[in-house]
This record gives structure tokens, C-alpha cells and sequence, in this order.
């Protein structure tokens, strides 16, 4: 394997700073953004290397407990950035973090305790990347459905409350913005599953090849987790929709968008 | 069909506009006006009544309490017409469970409008469809929120007409917000005007 130097990586740099300066130029507004992610990204991957070397040596049950759990905080509070409507801070971490914590750990244990199955389970190398690309897909996914579901909401509150005056349910009067906020989170993990192969060669594999993985190896580990994070982020979305959809209404089925960090009246 | 009463009613919750407390009855079979200066919440009013808004007190539609019986069927029961009406889908026909030839006909309609486009329907076509669907669900009790603000003499008597044929043929009681006294005065046996903090309640036309 070729190892990469420093330099190598400022080369890459100088790409971001390029896009940035033209986004800049541009007035897209999101500079800022993207040059924070980019600083962000480094000191994280970093980090984490480091943290994983110490971590991979131990085989410590309980450390592992740590960094999933700080894993999961940190993936509940980032699915809350970058809202158009973003929820109030506190249900919204509270919603996403119990629906990824239900989807994702219960995928994450079924692999490490049926499918790939290592001694002990809890092995460390496999179950910290393995949680850390279900987490990382069923946020984003949780993100795209809780944006759109609140934006439609919000932008169709009449809509939703004429519904409720004619007598419908809440479940009726929204439940095609449900339907539609759940399928907008799942579209980004379906498109690569579907173009997996044909037009990109995905994140897992790539790796595993470059890092001298028979090819056909590095496939059937790529299959399994495209499922798992497949399955993973439908019923991650499914959920914090279903959730969130229930508590902007209130007992008698009025609309109360008081969890929005809007005034809603 | 049932009286309906309300009792107590309290919406200061809302707004500090509202600190009266409401106590009055539309007999099963009348109307009951409301008037009152722009924006001193005669909507808000209507919407509770509708349970659409938190509120405190009770609300009876016959011996039947508001909260007694869940959300959406109370609504099926004391139906809101609000003053601007909002459609989902894409064409007319979708909004209603099956053409009825009475109503549709009644406010100059014929069968092609199931197939017209929503996009397409000016606000005046929008108020009588709206009418139309509200009547579909047989309401015990209305709630009109100046159900012919829109429309031209020709089509607000032909709406009025059909309101007040329905109210009598089921005997349900009614209530009707309007800026036109004379339709009021045409309509109602009583008129509740609102204002801040207070309302009054006057008989109207009790020469029967």
C-alpha cells in the first residue's frame, strides 16, 4: 500500500480552498459552512485515528460503550443542524437520538452478534466502523425526512388544518407530507445502492481494495453493509418521522407547531 | 337536531383580547349573526367552537360535550367554513368522496367540474365548492365564516339559499359571520356583536 505524505494532502486542500473561494465569489452563503466541515473533517479523522489505534489494542467492552455513546450523541445533535425548521433543541435531539439509537444499534448488534459475528462480538474493529457507517447514513437520512416533513408542514399549515375542520384525523390530514418526507430521506441511500458498481465504486470498497482486499472479499462486505445501512436508515426515518409527525399535534388533534423554532402564530 | 351551547367559555389563552366569557345558545333550526370590527377575533371565536383552538369551558352540541367524543368526529358535527378555503390535490373531484347532482346543481354546477383543475378555479368558485363539501359531511351544527364574502349577488343568494334550505330541512343551528347587516338581518333570529373584552347578544326580527 502507498502511504500518503503530508504534501499529498495539501494538494487536495488546495481543491476545497478553490471551491470555496468560488462559492464566495458566487454569494452561494454556504463558505463558511464548508470551510468549517473541511477544518472539522481533519481534526476529527485525526483524532480518531489516534483514539482507534489505543482502542483496537484494548478489546475493552466498556470503552467501546463510550465511544459508541459519544458517537450517538454527537450524530443526535448534528441532525438538528443545517434545518431550514429545525425542531427545538431538545426534542429534536431527543427524536433523533432515540430513532437512530433504535435502528442503528439494532442493526449494528445483529451483524456483530449473527453475520459477521468476530470473537469476542464487541470487537472493536469491526463493530466501531461498522456503527460508524450506520449511524453516519441513518443521520442523514434522519436529517433530509425531518427537513422536508417540517418544511411541508410548515408551509401547508392551512392546507393541514382545513383537512382537520372537514374531519379528518391528524393521521389522514398529514399523511402525505409523511409519506413524501420518508421517501426524501430514503432516496440518497436507494440512488447508491442502485448505481453501486456502475458508476461508483463505494466508500467501503474502495478502501478495502486500496488497502489490497481481494476485490471479490471487499464486494460481499460491501453488499452486506449496503443492506444494513438500507434497512438501517428506512426504519431510522420511518421512525423520527412518525414521531415527529405525532407531536405537532396536540391531544385533540389541533396543529401545534410550538416544537418548531418558529412562532408558529 | 340538538341545541348549541356554550357555556363559560373562556379564550384568553389565545389572546388578551379575550378576557369575556361566553354564555349563550343557537336553538336547534335558527341563526345566530356575528358582527364586529376587523381583526377582534370573530374567526378565532368560530375556530373554537370547531375545537380547532385550546380553550376552556364547554361547548354542548345537544347533551354532548366537545370533549367528551374525540376531535375529528366533533368537527364532522360542527363543521367550519372558514373564509378562505384550501385545497390538496390537483382537480375538484378529488376532494369529494362522490358527485351529488342536488348540491353541485343548486350553485350552477355540472358533472365536468370533478375534472376541473384546482389552479384554475377563481376564489368565487372556490367559496360555493367549498360550501358544497362541507355540506356533503351533513354537519349537525355550521360555522360559516363569510361564506359569500367573494361572490357577486347572483351567487351569494343562490349560496344563501342553499344554507338555509339545508339548516331547515335538518334543523340545525347555525352561526354566520358577515360585514352585510341586511343578510344578517335577513338570516339571523339573533346577532352577537364582539368587541373588546365584551359582546352583546340582540333578538333580531322576533315578530314571528
Amino acid at each position: 500500500m502507498i502511504h500518503l505524505t503530508p504534501w499529498d494532502l495539501a494538494i487536495a486542500s488546495t481543491m476545497i480552498i478553490l471551491l470555496a473561494v468560488t462559492s464566495l465569489l458566487l454569494q452561494l452563503k454556504i463558505t463558511k459552512q464548508l470551510l468549517i466541515a473541511a477544518i472539522r473533517n481533519v481534526i476529527q479523522l485525526l483524532l480518531i485515528g489516534y483514539i482507534l489505534k489505543i482502542i483496537f489494542n484494548s478489546n475493552n467492552l466498556f470503552l467501546l460503550l463510550a465511544i459508541a455513546a459519544v458517537m450517538l450523541v454527537v450524530a443526535g445533535f448534528e441532525i438538528n443542524s443545517r434545518q431550514k425548521y429545525p425542531l427545538k433543541r431538545w426534542i429534536g435531539f431527543k427524536v433523533g437520538t432515540s430513532a437512530l439509537f433504535i435502528s442503528s444499534f439494532a442493526m449494528a448488534l445483529l451483524t456483530l452478534m449473527v453475520i459477521v459475528a468476530p470473537t469476542p462480538w464487541y470487537s472493536p474493529q469491526y463493530a466501531i466502523p461498522l456503527l460508524g457507517m450506520l449511524l453516519g447514513n441513518t443521520m442523514n437520512g434522519i436529517s433530509l425526512g425531518m427537513d422536508k416533513l417540517n418544511q411541508s408542514v410548515y408551509q401547508q399549515r392551512l392546507i393541514i388544518e382545513q383537512r382537520l375542520m372537514l374531519g379528518q384525523t391528524y393521521q389522514e390530514a398529514i399523511h402525505e407530507i409523511r409519506a413524501e418526507s420518508i421517501r426524501t430521506g430514503m432516496i440518497p441511500i436507494i440512488n447508491s445502492m442502485a448505481i453501486a458498481g456502475l458508476v461508483s465504486l463505494p466508500g467501503l470498497m474502495t478502501g478495502q481494495i486500496l488497502a489490497g482486499t481481494p476485490p471479490v472479499e471487499a464486494v460481499k462486505y460491501q453488499i452486506l453493509l449496503f443492506f444494513l445501512i438500507a434497512s438501517g436508515t428506512g426504519f431510522g426515518i420511518m421512525l423520527a418521522v412518525w414521531m415527529i409527525a405525532k407531536r405537532m399535534f396536540d391531544d385533540r388533534q389541533r396543529l401545534n407547531l410550538d416544537i418548531l423554532q418558529i412562532k408558529s402564530r | 337536531m340538538p341545541d348549541l351551547t356554550i357555556k363559560n367559555l373562556n379564550l384568553s389563552s389565545i389572546s388578551p383580547n379575550f378576557s369575556q366569557v361566553f354564555d349563550f345558545s343557537i336553538p336547534a333550526g335558527t341563526s345566530m349573526g356575528i358582527t364586529g370590527p376587523s381583526g377582534i377575533g370573530k374567526s378565532v371565536l368560530l375556530k373554537a367552537l370547531a375545537d380547532m383552538l385550546p380553550h376552556s369551558g364547554d361547548i354542548y352540541l345537544g347533551d354532548t360535550e366537545s370533549q367528551t367524543i374525540p376531535a375529528e368526529r366533533w368537527r364532522r358535527k360542527v363543521t367550519l367554513l372558514p373564509s378562505e378555503s384550501q385545497w390538496w390535490h390537483e382537480t375538484v373531484g378529488e376532494h369529494f368522496h362522490h358527485f351529488n347532482d342536488d348540491l353541485f346543481s343548486c350553485l350552477g354546477f355540472n358533472k365536468e367540474v370533478m375534472d376541473w383543475q384546482i389552479i384554475h378555479l377563481s376564489s368565487g368558485e372556490k367559496q360555493r365548492l367549498a360550501c358544497i363539501r362541507v355540506l356533503m359531511n351533513e354537519p349537525e351544527a355550521l360555522l360559516l365564516d363569510e361564506p359569500t364574502a367573494n361572490l357577486d349577488q347572483t351567487n351569494r343568494i343562490q349560496l344563501e339559499t342553499l344554507i338555509i334550505e339545508y339548516q331547515k330541512k335538518n334543523q340545525i343551528p347555525l352561526l354566520w359571520i358577515s360585514h352585510d347587516k341586511a343578510q344578517l338581518s335577513r338570516i339571523c333570529q339573533q346577532l352577537l356583536t364582539l368587541n373588546k373584552n365584551h359582546y352583546q347578544i340582540t333578538q333580531i326580527g322576533a315578530d314571528s
